[in-house]
């Protein structure tokens, strides 16, 4: 076997890796990308401890934030059952009541699910903002980006 | 008309699509009400992805058309537009996640959008890797072809993914069955820049198809001498 073919199935072997484990390993995780209010209050204690995700909307009139410590309590619903979420950080700037979200965390026993990233998911609709309305400025947008600014 | 004229005159539109697109996308259109200007990344964000799916349907087809006739022209086809179609891939991976940081406020998620188009990317880098590392040009292509077909199977599959699998990347605005949920001026603008992308495809694989004969010529005049 001469050095190029070495190279060849070297290289040939990591992509194959590569793909195997992603499709093993990620889709596998992808296919229940999150669960909903329902299905986690359904498994009860298996869920405990596990690092994983909920989705579902910010419920209208959950949302409280403890500018102190950066605490951020609101609810996950999906519509019949609602799960409370107790997270420490900076939330995305899209993150906001009546809108859809993904949390990553845990399940604790007291009934909350105590997260450390929450992902704020957009919508597939796009439209200008209503007469009278305005945009987000980009700053706005940005300051996840910018941390220093913001603080 | 000549190849060389063909590409020269695939250049300019290009580069009149492209200068339309920039203008309507950054000027033109109006932000998003929820979004704001971030918004804007989709016009460069979705032409590329359309880009990436179109070059590796000309492989798939080409491929075909190569391990049934042979021709060695079919090949060149395939291999230029893989080519194009890996660069796009990355592309589109890389505006999706500048787009991703301000908006869901991550790069990067493992939900099943973004991991097929990681799996999709993988693929094609791989049939490039089989075509540069096998010596026989022939075996190579023979290879490349077989990988170029079965690897298309991804599409389909990236394509459907935020329909049939619960995802944090959103369902499709344009191509869904009960009609677009992008507002006029919006959609205007990405069918523009869509347009202008494809050009940008075409003259990339004709340029790239120009280069692949070069090459065939200076091995075929090296054997001669």
């Amino acid at each position: 076997m001469n050095r190029g073919m070495v190279r060849f199935l070297v290289g040939a072997a990591v992509i194959v890796a590569a793909v195997a484990y992603l499709i093993w390993g990620g889709v596998q995780e992808a296919i229940v990308y999150f669960y909903t209010p329902s299905e986690l209050q359904a498994q009860g204690d298996l869920a405990l401890g596990k690092r994983l995700r909920l989705g579902g909307m910010v419920e209208a009139g959950s949302l409280t934030k403890d500018p102190e410590t950066l605490t951020i309590k609101f609810r996950v619903t999906d519509g019949t059952a609602s799960v409370p979420v107790r997270f420490t950080g900076i939330p995305p700037d899209l993150f906001t009541e009546g809108k859809g979200a993904v949390v990553e965390g845990t399940w604790t026993p007291e009934g909350v699910f105590r997260s450390d990233l929450i992902m704020a998911k957009h919508s597939e609709e796009y439209h200008p903002p209503a007469e009278g309305e305005k945009a987000p400025s980009p700053k706005a947008l940005y300051r996840s980006l910018l941390k220093e600014e913001g603080s | 008309m000549t190849f060389a004229r063909v590409r020269s005159i695939l250049g300019i539109l290009t580069l009149v699509g492209l200068t339309a697109g920039l203008y309507l996308g950054l000027i033109w259109a109006p932000p998003d009400a929820y979004q704001g200007q971030v918004q804007r990344i989709m016009y460069v964000h979705v032409p590329t992805a359309w880009v990436a799916y179109l070059a590796f349907l000309v492989v798939f087809i080409f491929s075909i058309l190569y391990l049934w006739r042979g021709s060695e022209t079919f090949d060149q086809v395939a291999y230029a537009s893989a080519e194009v179609g890996v660069v796009f891939t990355g592309l589109t991976i890389l505006a999706g996640s500048i787009w991703g940081k301000p908006t869901w406020g991550v790069w990067w998620t493992w939900d099943a959008r973004l991991t097929t188009t990681a799996i999709l990317f993988l693929i094609y880098v791989g049939y490039l890797m089989l075509r540069s590392f096998v010596e026989d040009r022939s075996r190579g292509a023979r290879y490349a072809a077989v990988l170029g077909i079965v690897g298309f199977l991804d599409i389909p599959i990236v394509h459907k993914s935020v329909e049939w699998w619960r995802t944090l990347h959103q369902a499709p605005s344009v191509m869904r069955p009960e009609g677009a949920t992008v507002a006029p001026p919006m959609l205007f603008t990405l069918l523009v820049s869509v347009a202008a992308f494809t050009l940008l495809y075409l003259y990339l694989l004709s340029q790239r198809l120009h280069l692949e004969r070069l090459d065939a010529e200076i091995l075929e005049r090296s054997r001669e001498g």
